[in-house]
């Protein structure tokens, strides 16, 4: 049973991070890409993590939960990472996709 | 009153760097629990210059409440950007908004931005130097006013109760 969930885990994790690396394969401009990678890792590598907690839990003596340590590091270290690299593509112009639509309050 | 503030000036910053010791050395060992409390009244003594503003959260249970359902929202928004990744290129549209913030907390406002580039289809990509404007990317979004509505009730709400300035 625990095979069986443990598996499911991996393999949801695996998936969404593969669309994550598809997503900064194929999406036309930069500000779109930083989508990919920041956000379908989170699940991916959340689910990855429980995946870990529930088998290290389960086959040693003692509970592992240090991988909510890797969770919380990631959750906090993503946003701030996509954010600067959102900053620096903003301050050197970098080009967008034409249909990027511009609300009427954004003044750069 | 004051010598407890000189002895602990970060309560909050001590409890999570104890919690943090005890997950990092995966235990709750007799002897990691008094280091790890040593540590934690340590760190916050010696680093106090670097927090000028005291770490205040007002209503804990408003803050556990906003991470439920931040992360249901992950859950259910990396599905929905999945699938907008997996689509065609043509159908996205993306947009870049602004958001006036009324949460004027530096750490809420940081919260906020976190939030907003961890649920997926949204970055944030700038603070304006007065920390009145947040701009924000969206991959994909129909509706931009109600977007803006979304995230202020959804997010920056309850972030301005558990994070008011003093």
């Amino acid at each position: 049973m625990l095979d069986w969930i443990l598996a499911a885990l991996v393999l949801i994790g695996a998936f969404f991070t593969l669309v994550g690396s598809i997503g900064l394969y194929k999406l036309p401009d930069f500000y779109m890409r930083l989508h990919g990678p920041t956000k379908a890792t989170t699940l991916g590598v959340g689910a990855i993590l429980i995946a870990s907690v529930l088998y290290f839990s389960f086959t040693t003596e003692a509970a592992s939960l240090h991988e909510i340590l890797v969770t919380m590091f990631l959750f906090i270290t993503a946003p701030v990472s996509a954010h600067l690299m959102a900053k620096a593509a903003l301050h050197i112009q970098l080009k967008k996709v034409e249909r990027t639509r511009i609300d009427s309050s954004f003044h750069q | 009153m004051i010598f407890r503030e000189k002895i602990l000036p970060h309560p909050t910053l001590t409890l999570m760097l104890w919690l943090i010791w005890l997950l990092l050395n995966n235990t709750v060992a007799a002897g990691h629990i008094v280091l790890g409390l040593v540590l934690a009244l340590l760190i916050p003594l010696f680093t106090s210059s670097f927090w000028p503003e005291k770490v205040q959260i007002k209503a804990p249970l408003t803050l556990f409440k906003f991470l439920a359902v931040v992360f249901w929202d992950i859950v259910i928004a990396n599905m929905v950007v999945a699938k907008l990744i997996l689509g065609r290129n043509k159908h996205l549209k993306p947009a870049f908004f602004c958001i006036d913030l009324d949460i004027k907390n530096p750490l809420g406002i940081s919260f906020l931005a976190n939030t907003i580039s961890l649920t997926p289809g949204t970055v944030s990509c700038d603070l304006s130097t007065d920390h009145q404007h947040l701009l924000v990317h969206a991959l994909h979004v129909e509706d931009i006013p109600a977007t803006i509505k979304h995230i202020k009730q959804r997010y920056e709400a309850p972030l301005k109760e558990v994070f008011t300035s003093c």
